[in-house]
């Protein structure tokens, strides 16, 4: 077998071996060294994966060689191949900056074990992706989660609140991962299998017994609370202020996206897209509970006193959105949901490492901390002020193409008053941004502040995802590309999933 | 030159002014002598493509295919050349009004101001150059975004509220109203390119049109339409370069002429005449007219009623679209370029005397003209431009308007032209005759010349003298600009 062909199992592997290399080595630059080149890496892989699935053909590796529905299956189509390329990108990215941030926010006893944490969530985040077997993703699901809890407490050592908030999130968290496994239980009980592609074409062999439904109703309320589906956000906020600023990047950009395509992945390939429609599922579930994300975290976000709150409100708000594209039931709405997962995830990549710059000199998030800032860090401030224009959605950046996307498909089903809210709540973007602006630029520093840029490790990796976000507006053959074919592949159902 | 890479160019070397101008943000002679030869040589470019017209068939000039049929585009049209030739030819009189402003009113944050500014003009070379409306949109936003920080320039309380009142009603309409208008548009149609004739015919009929339009009008909150023109008034706490380039021509101008390309090439004028939907927007262009006059009346704030007088004459060229007649276009698209030339020569004069004697209330400005004689020349030239009466510019757009009224039979409207006319002479002339004929209390009879620097007073002058010199050449613009009311 050449190496080509072992792509989807390294693409799990590698992070997953980098993590005991990190704490066998023991060595604090080694230990960051091997974490960027494993990131690399894995971009490097998913880049390959998906160059060769973009055509609509779908990868199948046999973990061990033992054949599926028995052996363990690592499926790559368009839709996961997309969201793999998006959590390694970001991951080699963040950790460029990474280097000086981690430096200043925790201890450097705890260097080594956190790179370690870092590569294993990384390993969960993708294996959870790359998978092709329900039980399989429960487990990556697990791994991720436990070291999410060790990263976010982590921000202890500058605010002891981070301690409650992983706390909270290891409660919540556990819920949701039971509900999930519950429901996928459940599916076992029914069908007697746990392969995605078999459990599709049982489910829909015997059709919509109460055993399957009520797996159904567990699944999405389990996946719900992991991607942060209002009002099931409660662990988010607190979790994204207080972890350290890379931890925040990293997952604001990957883990809620992880879980959005978990979701979409029972719901159209496990699920059928008819069972769905029968249901009402997405009519009376999740419109309304995206439409009122979408309202109520902006609110909440105007009103917000801490940029790095501010951000992890309008995340929600933001799910709300990728949940309403894919309510639509639609080969456009799912386009939206999945490019909108993408664009979503390097601006609050770039947000959040924004901010994380602003922590670094400022020493809190607070307004009243980094007010005046677009003075002494104009670079940083730029970066923050891009990262604000494509979440508002601003033509020409990464956002616009989303949104732009989210209309059109509410308007292809006739849903005005729908297409009204969609920018209704970008309207509200417009003003907690421009909180952000004035507080940046319109006001005088506090006194104690450190002057000066971040160094250049820091800054460039935030220039590089502020201007990915106007090339991403800008240049749409990848993201379009791909999130089209995935949408398609997602629609077919499990017809999608046989290839 | 190329004509598409005259267009790059005329879009590149302001976006590169700005960056030079946060380069060489100490050394305040070089960054302005920079962006004064960008000035100067964005310009040429323009006219480059005007001497290209006729001569070589461009085509469009595509630079990303954004979406699947919608492009980032570029293309010559006449309207947008006329547009692009008055933005970049008052660009260079601006830069050196603004430079002799800032220095002598002693302002802060050179480099950040010289720096929007040129950014501003880039987006405005873009919008007159988009090939369809999702390029002009793409400008449209960087054109708000890049004033934003000229508007709250001051920093003090109230510069702050008017910069959020600038924002939150040009960000609010376009992406509250026209945004949703332009992907309407583009789901029913399928294209957004600007086509003689329009792209709508035959793919929505009924009350919709006129919806469609609706949100188009109000959408466009540039074209200071009321109830959508609190923004005008407020962004008047910029200092007055970006009063008289900004907000005399470039984005309230970049506002009317999105509304006449969405007249011509979007709607097309025959559609808009045979369904009729654009009556309302006719009546309430008259009344914007009309209002917007009465309110410049009770202004004693130079600024301010010059603020409310662009409203109203905003508001002919909105009228001239919603008569949906050839002659009305081509008066709305005359307007563009009369009213930019006197609005600009008004302000300017506002500004020099500010810088002079840092007065901004017109009662104040009693006996002025004694001492600053050039000022008030020009000052009184612009307004008869305005007015409308001959020899200056603007006698020709507002008759073209006229002739446009009286083909379709709308006697009334007319009749509001002559009545804005009117009130135009009520609220522009006594400041002239104030400063000529009154004896001020705090200026001795003997009192020298006491005109602001030269680079101050010398650009009003030279855009009054423009006044008299497009009273000339009308016939030519007319001619021009005949293109964009064939049929398809």
């Amino acid at each position: 077998m050449s190496l080509t062909e072992q792509l989807p199992v390294l693409q799990v592997l590698v992070p997953f071996m980098a993590a005991p290399l990190i704490v066998f080595l023991g060595s604090r630059g080694l230990a960051w060294i091997l974490a960027f080149g494993t990131s690399a890496a894995a971009f490097v892989i998913a880049a390959l994966l998906l160059g060769q699935v973009l055509d609509g053909s779908v990868i199948s590796y046999h973990i061990g060689g033992w054949a599926p529905p028995l052996g363990i299956e690592y499926r790559i189509d368009a839709a996961n191949a997309f969201v793999l390329l998006l959590v390694s990108g970001i991951s080699a990215i963040v950790l460029p900056y990474a280097r000086e941030s981690v430096a200043s926010e925790i201890p450097r006893r705890h260097h080594t074990l956190f790179y370690a944490c870092y590569m294993l969530c990384l390993t969960g985040l993708l294996g959870v992706v790359a998978t092709g077997d329900a039980f399989n993703v429960f487990v990556f699901l697990e791994i991720s989660s436990l070291s999410t809890y060790v990263l976010i407490a982590q921000g202890s050592h500058r605010d002891k609140r981070a301690l409650t908030a992983a706390y909270d999130y290891l409660i919540m968290g556990t819920i949701g991962a039971t509900f999930f496994v519950i429901g996928l239980g459940m599916l076992y009980m029914a069908t007697g299998t746990l392969n995605m592609a078999d459990l599709a074409d049982r489910i829909a062999d015997q059709g919509a017994n109460r055993t399957v439904v009520a797996a159904f109703g567990f699944i999405i309320v389990g996946m719900g609370l992991k991607a942060a589906l209002y009002p099931l956000h409660l662990w988010l906020p607190n979790a994204y202020t207080y972890a350290p600023s890379v931890v925040t990047s990293f997952l604001a950009a990957t883990a809620t996206k992880v879980a959005i395509y978990v979701l979409l992945r029972f719901m159209f390939s496990v699920f059928q897209p008819t069972f769905l429609f029968e249901g009402n599922t997405l009519e009376f579930l999740i419109i309304p509970l995206a439409v009122l994300a979408m309202f109520a975290a902006s609110v909440i976000a105007i009103f917000q006193t801490d940029m790095k709150r501010l951000l992890a409100y309008s995340s929600i708000a933001q799910i709300g959105y990728m949940l309403l594209g894919i309510g639509m039931l639609s080969q456009t709405g799912l386009t939206a949901a999945i490019v909108h997962l993408f664009n979503h995830g390097i601006t609050k990549a770039a947000l959040f490492m924004g901010v994380g710059a602003l922590v670094f000199r400022a020493g809190g998030s607070f307004f009243d901390r980094i007010q005046g800032m677009g003075k002494t860090m104009p670079w940083t401030s730029a970066a923050i002020v891009l990262g604000g224009l494509s979440l508002i959605g601003v033509p020409g950046t990464a956002g616009f193409v989303s949104k732009w996307y989210l209309v059109q498909g509410a308007l292809e089903k006739g849903w005005w008053p729908v297409a009204v809210l969609i920018v209704a709540s970008s309207l509200l973007a417009v003003i907690y941004v421009w909180h952000i602006v004035e507080t940046l630029y319109l006001k005088t520093p506090a006194k104690d502040i450190a002057v000066g840029e971040v160094p250049n490790s820091m800054l460039i990796p935030i220039w590089i995802m502020a201007l990915a976000c106007i090339y991403f507006g800008l240049a749409t053959d990848i993201t379009l590309g791909a999130a089209q074919a995935a949408a398609k592949g997602l629609l077919a159902g499990s017809s999608g999933m046989l290839h | 030159m190329e004509t598409n890479t005259a267009i790059l160019l005329t879009v590149l070397l302001p976006t590169l002014a700005s960056v030079s101008n946060i380069v060489l943000r100490n050394q305040e002679n070089l960054r302005d002598g920079v962006t004064f030869a960008a000035a100067v040589a964005t310009f040429l470019c323009v006219l480059q493509i005007l001497a290209n017209v006729g001569n070589t068939t461009s085509e469009t000039l595509v630079l990303f295919e954004v979406l699947p049929g919608l492009d980032l585009a570029f293309q010559v049209e006449p309207l947008g050349l006329l547009f692009a030739i008055i933005a970049s030819g008052l660009w260079i009189l601006t830069h050196v009004y603004g430079v002799g402003y800032m220095r002598g009113n002693k302002e802060s944050h050179h480099a950040r101001f010289f720096s929007c500014f040129s950014l501003a003009i880039a987006s405005v070379m873009g919008i007159a150059f988009a090939a369809n409306m999702f390029t002009l949109f793409l400008f449209y936003e960087v054109l708000t975004l890049s004033t934003y920080p000229l508007v709250a320039h001051k920093g003090t309380p109230e510069a702050i509220r008017g910069a959020r009142t600038y924002l939150g009603i040009l960000i609010g309409t376009s992406i509250g109203l026209q945004l949703i208008a332009v992907i309407w548009t583009y789901a029913i149609a399928g294209t957004l390119d600007f086509t003689r004739g329009g792209i709508l015919e035959g793919k929505i009929a009924g009350p919709m049109v006129a919806v469609l339009l609706a949100l188009y009008a109000f959408g466009i909150g540039k074209a200071a339409l009321m109830p959508f023109h609190r923004w005008l008034p407020a962004a008047m706490v910029a200092p007055t370069p970006v009063s008289a380039l900004l907000h005399a021509v470039a984005v309230v101008k970049a506002g009317v002429f999105t509304m006449l390309k969405v007249g011509i090439y979007i709607f097309g004028i025959d559609f808009l005449a045979e369904t009729g939907a654009s009556v309302w927007l006719m009546w309430l262009a008259a009344f914007s007219i009309v209002a917007a006059s009465v309110v410049a009346m009770t202004k004693d704030n130079l600024k301010a009623r010059l603020a409310y007088s662009t409203v109203s004459q905003l508001s002919y060229i909105t009228l001239g679209m919603a008569l949906a007649t050839s002659m009305g276009a081509l008066g709305g698209g005359m307007h563009i370029a009369m009213h930019a030339m006197g609005k600009i020569t008004l302000f300017m004069c506002a500004g020099s005397i500010y810088v002079a004697t840092h007065k901004t209330n017109i009662s104040q400005m009693t006996g002025l003209g004694r001492i600053m004689p050039i000022t008030f020349g020009a000052f009184l030239i612009g307004a008869l431009s305005i007015i409308g009466l001959p020899p200056m510019g603007g006698s020709w757009s507002k008759w073209l308007l006229v002739m446009g009224a009286a083909d379709t039979g709308q006697w009334v409207m007319i009749a509001v032209l002559m009545v804005s006319s009117l009130l135009n002479v009520a609220y522009l002339l006594p400041l002239v005759g104030r400063g000529f004929f009154l004896k001020g209390a705090d200026i001795p009879d003997n009192a020298q010349m006491a005109e602001a620097p030269w680079m101050v007073w010398l650009p009003p002058a030279v855009t009054a003298f423009g006044c008299v010199v497009l009273f000339f050449f009308a016939g030519d613009i007319q001619t021009f600009l005949s293109p964009i009311v064939l049929p398809r």
